[in-house]
């Protein structure tokens, strides 16, 4: 090869090519594919709950994306419908997630609706899942001796927390459990192939 | 148009660009003869190892080369010997950085309750800066610090505007500096590959881009009429990584789903098309440098090299598999990986008839052991991730750590041993010192080898076990959890092997530079390569 404006040319088309199928052509035809009907906005105290699930990496162990029948028992796990397009409408960036460390959890405000449930999941999920290998999250939490009016204190197995310490919730917990629970897409999907 | 008419266009097209590539770009395709691979040897010089790592006196200079043309070489690697000496330093920094977090993000997932008190510690967190410290940090620095050195040196020409690459090279720092730090603070774009706020991305871009400049500027001084596959693998890889970054991280462009496409085009990618490029072209450089033969093949290399920069673009949907994307995207992706196979059964046979009658060498020359493991691993990782694609194992393998191991065999089986040789290779020839102890080199050649074994070993088996757990309606899904419990563990082990070999590596690189007296003393013309440093 002597030329390397051929190579470098002949490069960058490979490149295009792949381009215009994975990224072009998805832009055309899915980029702002319509809210799904049954799809509400996100509040402004969901939004923030959802950067604390970007900036604590949930994503990485856990995937916002219920398979199809045929190709894994997700619906019958509890986990919901097959996602499709408009149930992302207000996700930027969508969360799909390449990991099932822990279960799927675009349903998961259906499934589990209790606030305490999620704060005190979220301070120790041992004390609610045995063997769970889900961190623990007590930085999002204030251990007291008492708790100020107006705050939320989370109710805990017994034996979690030294005997006399209360668990009050900090704003970005309860944020989180907002945004966790309106994961909830189990309106019908047209589209869906169910 | 139709799904499968997009999808059979893309197949054909791919199929008759790649012929008319190969035609359009082939000197003689017919013709035996191995002029264009002998390039990289001095008139004379065919036949004699070059091999700066090995044990002193295991190398001579050749004896017959042609003395002009090795001074001038000598002169190649002056010019670029501060510049890749600081790629090589930072390179050293962001190893032991994602060493250490990723060691810590492994042992995570089987002590959860280890080191919860601080958010930065948290596994979300401290596992984004192994993999952002890895993809920025350690594969660039090590991989772009081997091109500026090997770059010159196939020219046959100085480097020309490497002070444009330090000034890239200390912006590319800062950014990365400024990245794991709001990383680990907590402000992330939310895609994998792509958490780096847009923002810092800014000094990336302006930082490669002076980074390659040198690149286009050398290219002009050349003194070959024939450019060696090395270059075009290095070439075009300083050319696709802006394009992909650009393209990815370009704010308000990318919209709903869409963005997962574009993310997995992204992820993969980087990958196929700038770490692989920049390891294929050191094992190009390298590997018959250092047994003295000219590689076997010059039209398999070409195959190798124009198979990869058509097919690989593409098989980035398949981590979407069963997802809400178009489906024909997913087969296109599938189709693509298998065809992946064409150029590495390429690259595998030429690298194999090359090494052919010279294994010999392997047990003298650490750049080799390295660089031959390597090679395999690149052979086994892409075969691997071709099946990996089809739909019966993906199925399977989608959403476990099988794909974590998969992905730690390709980045570092393969690219990062490959880089670990050239650098034993390298340093010797910027710095005009020896490496003083032989035998941490074989250590962090086992440590590396073994570790990175267990490691594969037993996540493959790991994940294999939870996909088919998580496959079975029947098993709650704890039980996909439980039972990873053991081989996640057994990651730990292998781990903690590949950062011990890792931190061997570093003290033996300081040792060198602090050592007193330990200056080459047999390497002729060499010698004077580094007295800048």
């Amino acid at each position: 090869m002597h030329s390397e404006t051929r190579l470098i040319l002949g490069g960058l088309t490979t490149l295009a090519v792949a381009t215009a199928a994975l990224v072009v052509l998805p832009y055309i035809t899915i980029a702002d594919s319509a809210p799904a009907p049954g799809l509400k906005p996100y509040t402004p105290t969901q939004l923030r709950g959802r950067d604390q699930y970007i900036q604590h990496g949930c994503v990485y162990c856990h995937s916002q994306q219920p398979r199809a029948r045929a190709f894994a028992p997700d619906a019958k796990r509890g986990w919901g419908r097959a996602t499709v397009a408009g149930d992302y409408a207000y996700d930027d960036p969508p969360l799909l997630g390449t990991m099932r460390t822990g279960p799927d959890l675009m349903n998961i405000g259906a499934r589990q609706p209790s606030d305490q449930w999620h704060l005190g999941h979220l301070f120790q999920p041992r004390a609610y899942v045995p063997g769970s290998i889900m961190p623990a999250y007590p930085f999002l939490f204030d251990m007291r001796d008492s708790a100020e009016p107006g705050e939320t204190v989370v109710t805990l197995p017994p034996g979690t927390v030294p005997e006399g310490k209360v668990v009050v919730a900090r704003p970005a917990a309860l944020d989180l459990v907002a945004y966790l629970k309106s994961l909830d897409r189990s309106y019908p999907a047209l589209a869906a192939d169910q | 148009m139709s799904p499968l008419a997009i999808l059979m266009s893309a197949f054909i097209l791919s199929i008759v660009g790649l012929g008319f590539f190969i035609w359009s770009q082939r000197a003689h395709l017919t013709d035996p003869s191995t002029e264009g691979s002998e390039v990289i040897f001095a008139a004379g010089e065919i036949g004699t190892p070059e091999e700066p790592a090995a044990p002193s006196g295991a190398t001579h200079p050749a004896a017959d080369a042609d003395d002009a043309e090795l001074a001038a070489r000598a002169r190649a690697d002056a010019s670029t010997a501060p510049l890749v000496f600081f790629f090589y330093c930072c390179a050293f920094v962001w190893l032991l950085v994602a060493s250490a977090a990723g060691l810590t993000a492994s042992i995570k997932l089987h002590a959860p309750d280890w080191l919860t008190a601080e958010a930065w510690l948290s596994f979300g967190r401290i596992r984004t800066v192994h993999l952002n410290a890895v993809a920025y940090g350690w594969a660039p620095m090590a991989g772009l610090g081997t091109a500026l050195f090997v770059i010159p040196r196939l020219l046959k020409t100085e480097l020309v505007g490497g002070r444009y690459a330090l000034l890239g090279a200390a912006l590319w720092n800062a950014a990365l500096i400024a990245g794991l730090g709001s990383l680990a603070y907590g402000i992330s774009d939310g895609l994998e590959w792509l958490e780096i706020p847009w923002q810092i991305d800014l000094l990336f871009v302006a930082g490669g881009a002076l980074i390659g400049l040198p690149l286009i500027l050398t290219l002009r001084r050349r003194q070959v009429a024939h450019l060696y596959v090395s270059v075009w693998y290095m070439g075009c890889a300083l050319f696709w990584f802006p394009v992909l970054f650009l393209v990815a991280n370009f704010p308000g462009l990318h919209h709903g789903i869409e963005q997962a496409t574009m993310n997995w085009w992204f992820g993969h990618n980087v990958l196929g098309l700038f770490y692989t490029p920049l390891a294929l072209a050191s094992i190009y450089y390298f590997l018959p440098k250092v047994i003295g033969r000219p590689i076997q093949s010059y039209n398999l290399s070409l195959l190798g090299f124009w198979g990869l920069a058509f097919f690989y673009g593409q098989v980035g949907g398949h981590h979407l598999i069963g997802g809400p994307v178009p489906g024909w995207m997913v087969t296109l992706s599938i189709v693509q990986s298998m065809m992946m196979i064409l150029p590495v059964a390429a690259f595998t046979a030429n690298q194999h008839l090359t090494l052919k009658g010279n294994l010999a060498a392997l047990r003298d020359s650490p750049t080799l052991r390295f660089m031959c493991l390597g090679g395999l691993m690149y052979t086994a990782s892409s075969v691997q991730g071709s099946f990996e694609a089809l739909r019966s194992m993906n199925a399977i393998t989608h959403f476990t750590h099988y794909t974590v191991a998969h992905a730690h065999l390709g980045l570092y089986g393969f690219v990062s041993l490959v880089f670990f040789g050239a650098m034993y290779f390298v340093i010797p020839r910027i710095t005009g010192r020896d490496w003083p102890w032989p035998r941490m080199i074989s250590a962090h050649f086992w440590l590396a080898s073994i570790g990175i074994a267990i490691y594969f070993v037993s996540l493959t088996i790991g994940g294999w076990l939870q996909g088919r757990a998580m496959l079975d309606e029947s098993r709650g899904f704890m039980e996909s959890v439980l039972l990873t419990l053991p081989y996640l563990k057994a990651r730990s082990v292998g781990g903690a092997m590949m950062a011990l070999g890792h931190v061997i590596f570093a003290a033996h690189f300081v040792r060198l530079l602090i050592a007193r007296g330990a200056r080459r003393t047999a390497a002729g013309p060499f010698a004077t390569a580094a007295e800048g440093i």
